[in-house]
């Protein structure tokens, strides 16, 4: 029962128990226990992304209308391990004239750039790995991480074409980092903490949920993630057809199977961290009453569901090409996602602790986007009305 | 022997030893690289002194945006692919002794100072970053620097991009 | 928390310091003499947090002057980077001795 009511810390206090009963100090045994939790923690995580491979081929098999694999195991559920034993026998290449220290390091930043955002997830109200206070600085910086591995790579790989890729891979992702901490700094505003425990403990009822309080600030954020995490639509600069590979265009076997891997399981925590900020984490109508690993499904439930959905944009929308995406990103994410923030706080502050906070932040979320249609239109429709004076005389022959 | 003693030195070693390759190695891409190493160990460094906040801000400002600039800046600025010729100019007998001489003059001003051992006080109660964010919106603490800076860091932004413009017409 | 004295960081900043200032005195490459007015800045960084750790945690005065210094730090490297590569297109190098053209 007690285990069922707070499973880390009924396994940490019997393994301490365990490890001093020897003779060993309860400091060594406390770093010991927490050395084990994370390589546990570690080891679900990337088991998850094993799955995580599978769902990927299913879900692009039937958005595409066919069925994916489905030879090996039954409906292809072994298909990643052979995945995986692919890419372990494939011949490992550094080119020559890389530099094989910052080559090599490339991937394993990747990769460490996802696991580390593992530690402030919280799946339950007592099982997070470490209640930061910034947490959601915490997210910002791993980006950063992300994005300097991404320059090793492209650089250390001493190819033309994987410098320019790595060159606009991360003009995309410093350029969509700023829309995204609006998002974030939007939702810090609403819930009054940075943590991600106090941003759960804000989301109480079901209409406290901030998807409503900030529908359109859901919609930057899950653009902006989208493009942070380099996927399609704005994943210009890993298409095959473009720019070969990309950044990652010398990597071969499993170095390349990190980089890919770490796709996806980036994209699964960004989609924890979209149900985190917008949809209330493990809350699920008062089922996550019933104990903390209920809480720890349903969160995972969430996650995989905001990963579909970005699996479905993904599968769905064609390229954006790469003037487009900095366009978009600097005329209009940016300024659209300060407007919020600005109109957030001001009627965030003005209706504190009023019953009417939620649906008046909801409707006017709802002018700002409708006044941007607006907007859009007009000025779409005085551009093609400066085009058409232009090419008029041309026609009249 | 404590454990943050211990932690202490060992960031502390790869601040200088990092520092020390930043400014004598020969490839400028492996300088900004060390550049790197240092400002995460200062950030480690930031947490063990109980400032998180400062900690997050040093990796998402100079990690993230300030080193990438960098690589940005050395790729952008070589004629040929590899680095050759020697990376200290004429200076640099005197440059060593500069600042032997200035670390020397610095630890010989702290040393005389009177509070030199001291050990660190009780952290306060509360939310530091509250705290902090209070202090800089607050007419009576912080705000006035703060929104200069922010008109300095946008004075920055439109010289750099101003500056580094190829096709400006004449 | 209580083990380590302040003048270990007050030495590490000074060494920090004094590694930051050889490298502007004694290096070729403007962008690796732009790297040592970084490192300099960050030791007067770890210099104002520790000062604000020690001596009084409950302002945060020192806190506030290190987030000034990363707003300014980014603001000179920004246009710091933009110049050297403005001259890097008229010159053709970034080497600071070649860049004598006032001298005389």
């Amino acid at each position: 029962m007690e285990f069922w009511n707070d499973p880390i810390t009924t396994m940490f206090n019997s393994l301490l128990e365990s490890f001093t009963s020897g003779s060993m100090s309860v400091a060594t045994a406390t770093v010991l226990i927490y050395a084990l939790g994370i390589l546990l923690f570690v080891t679900f995580a990337m088991v998850l992304d094993i799955f995580l491979v599978w769902i990927e081929r299913k879900v692009v098999a039937r958005f595409q209308d066919r069925l994916g694999p489905n030879r090996i195991g039954p409906f292809g559920i072994f298909q990643p391990f052979a995945d995986i034993v692919k890419l372990l026998i494939k011949e490992d290449i550094t080119p020559i004239g890389a530099d094989v220290v910052l080559f090599n390091l490339a991937p394993i930043f990747s990769m460490m750039s996802v696991l580390l955002l593992w530690a402030i997830l919280p799946f339950a109200p007592n099982m997070v790995g470490v209640d930061l206070n910034v947490a959601m600085l915490y997210l910002v910086a791993a980006g950063s991480i992300g994005t300097l591995s991404v320059i090793m790579a492209g650089w250390a790989s001493n190819n033309k074409y994987a410098t320019m890729g790595a060159f606009r891979t991360v003009a995309q992702m410093v350029s969509y980092e700023i829309p995204m901490v609006a998002a974030i700094l939007v939702i810090t505003v609403l819930a009054g903490s940075m943590g991600t425990v106090g941003i759960v403990e804000a989301q109480e009822e079901w209409w406290q949920v901030f998807f409503l309080s900030a529908p359109l600030t859901f919609l930057i954020f899950l653009i902006s993630a989208i493009a942070e995490l380099g996927r399609s639509p704005f994943d210009l600069n890993e298409a095959e057809s473009e720019i070969v590979a990309g950044f990652h265009t010398e990597y071969t076997g499993m170095k390349f199977g990190l980089f890919y891997a770490g796709e996806l399981l980036h994209s699964f925590t960004f989609g924890g961290f979209i149900a985190l900020l917008f949809f209330g984490g493990h809350r699920f109508f008062g089922l996550e009453n019933l104990g903390p690993i209920v809480g720890a499904l349903i969160f995972i439930g969430k996650a995989l569901f905001f990963y579909w959905v970005i699996m479905w944009v993904k599968y769905t929308v064609p390229r954006i090409r790469i003037d487009h995406m900095l366009a978009f990103n600097w005329k209009f994410l940016t300024p659209l996602s300060f407007i919020l923030l600005m109109v957030t706080a001001l009627v965030g502050r003005l209706l504190l602790d009023s019953a009417w906070l939620v649906p008046a932040l909801f409707l006017s979320n709802v002018f700002i986007g409708w006044m941007t249609v607006l907007y859009l239109k007009s000025h779409e429709r005085k551009t093609r009305e400066a085009e058409e004076a232009k090419s008029v005389p041309v026609a009249q022959h | 022997m404590t454990t943050m003693q211990v932690l202490f030195l060992i960031f502390a070693a790869i601040i200088l030893g990092s520092a020390f390759m930043v400014v004598t190695t020969k490839k400028m891409i492996h300088a900004a690289f060390w550049l790197i190493v240092v400002l995460f160990a200062i950030a480690a460094l930031y947490a063990m002194l109980n400032a998180g906040f400062m900690a997050m801000v040093q990796i998402v400002v100079y990690v993230g945006a300030i080193a990438i600039l960098f690589i940005f800046a050395v790729m952008l600025t070589r004629k040929e692919l590899l680095d050759r010729g020697p990376a200290l100019n004429a200076n640099k007998s005197i440059a060593a002794l500069l600042s032997l001489l200035s670390f020397g003059g610095l630890y010989m001003l702290l040393r005389n100072w009177s509070g030199f051992s001291n050990m660190a006080p009780a952290l306060p109660e509360g939310d530091m970053v509250a705290k902090l964010g209070e202090a800089l919106v607050t007419p009576d603490a912080y705000l006035l620097p703060f929104e200069i800076a922010s008109v300095l860091l946008l004075a920055a932004l439109i010289g750099a991009v101003y500056v580094a413009n190829e096709a400006r017409s004449e | 928390m209580n083990s380590i004295p302040i003048s270990w960081y007050l030495i590490l900043s000074a060494g920090l310091f004094s590694i930051g200032l050889f490298g502007v005195l004694a290096r070729k490459n403007a962008v690796a003499i732009l790297l040592g007015i970084e490192l300099m800045l960050n030791a007067v960084n770890i210099n104002l947090v520790t000062f604000w750790r020690y001596n009084n945690p409950a302002e945060v005065t020192g806190q506030v002057f290190a987030i000034i210094v990363f707003a300014v730090a980014a603001a000179e490297v920004a246009v710091g980077l933009a110049l050297i590569i403005s001259i890097y297109r008229n010159r053709n190098t970034v080497m600071a001795e070649d860049i004598d053209l006032m001298k005389w």
